[in-house]
């Protein structure tokens, strides 16, 4: 097996453990980290297809998902810290009467 | 081209302007002044312009700007000066000066006085640029903008339901007659490729046109018998009584309505071809004469007296313009617009001195409590019954004899008629004179006790009026438009019958003089038994016909019909309001069967997304 499909299916493995921590558990910290991991599958993916082909592209959109990965945590924990305030739980199946 | 036509416009505008925007925080006095002051300013402007164009000969024309320009085509607003527009501009901003003044004493307690006096700006502004326009547009322009300014005023007192619904009755009315209008200036316009009037006249005179002239002339036409109040759009003119008795004085009766027969006269040169188009004017025309005189013998609202009398004389004026009798149309309007106003001012003293009584059965006797006022009512009646020589007489016997003689489709029986019309005329007239001013008084002591002379801004009015309606048939207007209206050739055999026809026309005069003292003298004891013989026709009269209620009934009804039917029960509400309403409902339900989807539970969605993947993988996986 050479070095490009073994980085594939880590990417690929990555994405997928983090899909499964989303549908699966019930804490919205951990489900925010599978988050990251899902996100981090892509960027692996990312930069092994820029290594392959020899562009850079592939490699800046690296840098954009950091920032928005980042700008998206920035707001999503402050959204987490106050649903624990107001409901006491980390629990996900707590916070269903916020549907419209 | 001249400087001196463009401030005879302008000048009422600026009077607007100033009382419409700030009359009132300017007080009375001077709205007074601004509202008098521009129109007379006006009127010295066009006694200016009719001497230069005495000394010249030629029109005054003045381009003010090109409007628009399509190929070599300009639509100029451009006037023009020539005869015919000299005597209507005189009339306009001379009666209507002195109308302004007299209002200044009418409206004296109106507390809306600097907007009556705004829109009687507006109206001289709009009317003097219908008779100064040059091409049909500008007339155009006029002719609507005066039926607004009517509108406005007719509803004056707009607190009351019934002079608001007159008022849209009389632009209602008139928006019938100028789809008329309107079409016969599009045949015109393709035709020719020119509004001017003075190309158009031109062109029909100079040769055949590709156009029949008897079409334009019947389309022209029915744009007149809306504006000047003739079958079969007569109705809205008695309704229009509802607004301040100098307006029906001015617009009602001196200048506007008579805007039709101007048409008429100016666009000659269409005419002149068009002997179908001329012989349905003169059909119309001694019809709605005879017609309407016929109603005025029965009224007992001064004004609606009056108001029928403005119909029916309007109905000479066509007569005179259908056999060919230009300037003898316009003479009439001339005279007419004297003792018209003269008569309709002098109604207005009397509502004045009646504390707001209209109804001449509870009138009479006032003749020794409001001298100056009877006097003068009663010369602009002799007038209007054709005594000579008065105005009248002068005007209405050169109509009869044309409408017997003309060789462009007089006939007798025009004359007939038109002298029945006269006979009647005199009579409703002095029927008018009699119960409103001699016999015993009617009125209950209250309003007894209240009657006055008016003040001086009314009675001088009046003075001035009666002279005019006295000494104006002297100046011979046919003669004077000679030049450019030509009377028609009178039938060489009917010739010797002049004179017979002049003796004639004066004896209809004293005739119905002396049937209404006959009948109204014992405080009309005679006029009350001869009623109740012909009680079926008196109450027909009455009603007017009851054309109002045919209109109404096969009309408006029908209208009223199609429009809650058709339009609005199955259009609006089931087609228009069915397809949104259903949309709305569909997306509605929908909606309330998609929302189950939303559980709040975010693995759910979660598990959504992770199926939706994997629908989209394996369906790739099939078609890549």
């Amino acid at each position: 097996m050479d070095k490009v499909q073994l980085l594939i299916g880590v990417a690929v493995a990555l994405f997928a453990i983090g899909l499964t921590g989303v549908v699966i558990r019930r804490n919205v910290l951990v489900m925010l980290m599978c988050m990251e991991l899902m996100l981090n599958g892509v960027n692996l993916s990312l930069v092994t297809f820029a290594h392959v082909t020899g562009t850079a592209v592939g490699a800046v959109l690296v840098f954009l998902v950091f920032v928005v990965a980042t700008a998206e945590i920035a707001i999503a924990i402050p959204i987490v810290l106050l649903l624990v305030r107001s409901k006491r739980t980390l629990d996900l199946d707590a916070y269903a009467d916020l549907k419209g | 081209m001249t400087k001196l036509l463009l401030p005879i416009v302008l000048l009422p505008l600026i009077g607007f302007l100033i009382n419409g925007l700030v009359g009132n925080f300017i007080g009375k006095r001077l709205v007074s002044v601004v509202a008098c002051g521009l129109p007379i300013a006006a009127f010295l402007f066009a006694i200016k312009a009719t001497a230069d164009l005495m000394a010249t000969g030629a029109p005054l024309t003045q381009t003010v700007f090109t409007w628009a320009q399509f190929a070599d085509r300009p639509f100029e607003i451009a006037l023009y000066f020539d005869r015919l527009t000299a005597v209507m501009v005189l009339i306009v901003t001379g009666v209507g000066s002195l109308i302004h003044v007299y209002s200044t004493g009418y409206m004296h307690e109106d507390k809306s006085y600097a907007r009556y006096f705004s829109y009687l700006n507006l109206f001289l502004f709009f009317m003097l640029m219908l008779v100064l326009g040059r091409s049909l547009l500008v007339l155009f322009v006029g002719w609507e903008g005066v039926g607004l300014a009517s509108y406005l005023l007719i509803g004056f007192w707009f607190e009351d339901p019934v002079k608001a619904a007159a008022g849209k009755k009389a632009f209602i009315t008139n928006r019938v007659g100028d789809a008329g209008f309107l079409l016969g200036m599009f045949l015109l316009y393709r035709t020719l490729g020119t509004l001017q009037m003075d190309q158009i006249n031109a062109a029909f005179l100079a040769g055949p046109v590709a156009v029949s002239a008897s079409l334009v002339g019947v389309l022209l036409f029915i744009g007149a018998t809306g504006k000047s109040a003739q079958i079969p759009l007569h109705v809205w003119l008695p309704d229009a009584m509802a607004g301040p008795t100098p307006v029906s004085a001015l617009i009602h009766a001196a200048t506007m309505v008579t805007a039709g027969v101007y048409l008429v006269a100016r666009l000659h040169g269409i005419f002149l071809h068009a002997p179908e188009a001329s012989a349905l004017v003169a059909t119309i025309g001694v019809a709605t004469a005879f017609f309407a005189a016929t109603i005025a013998l029965v009224q007992t609202d001064i004004k609606k007296v009056l108001a029928y009398s403005t119909i029916s004389q309007l109905g000479f004026m066509f007569l005179a313009a259908g056999v060919g009798a230009y300037g003898v149309a316009v003479f009439h309007l001339y005279t007419h617009a004297f003792f018209k106003a003269c008569l309709f001012l002098g109604a207005g003293s009397v509502i004045h001195a009646m504390s707001g009584e209209q109804d001449i059965r509870k009138m009479g006797g006032l003749a020794k409590k409001i001298p100056i006022t009877f006097v003068t009512f009663a010369i602009a009646t002799a007038a209007i019954a054709g005594l000579p020589p008065l105005a009248g007489f002068f005007s209405k016997d050169e109509i009869l004899w044309f409408a017997f003689a003309s060789g462009h489709g007089g006939a007798p029986w025009l004359f007939a008629v038109a002298a029945a019309t006269a006979l009647m005329t005199a009579f409703y007239m002095f029927r008018l004179l009699w119960l409103t001013f001699f016999g015993t008084p009617r009125m209950d002591h209250e309003t007894a006790h209240h009657i006055h002379e008016s003040p001086w801004s009314m009675t001088g009015v009046l003075i001035v009026l009666a002279v005019l309606s006295t000494v104006g048939g002297l100046f011979s207007i046919p003669h004077f438009l000679e030049p450019m209206l030509p009377l028609p050739e009178v039938r060489p055999e009917l010739h010797h019958l002049e004179t017979p026809l002049l003796v004639l026309s004066v004896a209809i005069g004293l005739a119905g003089l002396a049937l209404a003292a006959w009948f109204y003298s014992r405080d009309g004891a005679r006029a009350e038994a001869a009623r109740t013989h012909v009680e079926p026709l008196h109450r027909l009269l009455s009603g007017k016909y009851y054309i109002d209620e045919l209109y109404e009934g096969f009309i408006g009804r029908p209208i009223q019909w199609v429009s809650d039917r058709v339009f609005l029960r199955l259009g609006d509400r089931l087609v228009i309001d069915g397809t949104l309403d259903g949309m709305a409902a569909f997306a509605r339900r929908t909606a309330g069967g998609l929302s189950r989807v939303q559980t709040g539970n975010l693995h759910f969605y979660a598990l959504l997304v992770l199926a939706g993947l994997v629908v989209v993988l394996l369906w790739s996986w099939g078609h890549v």
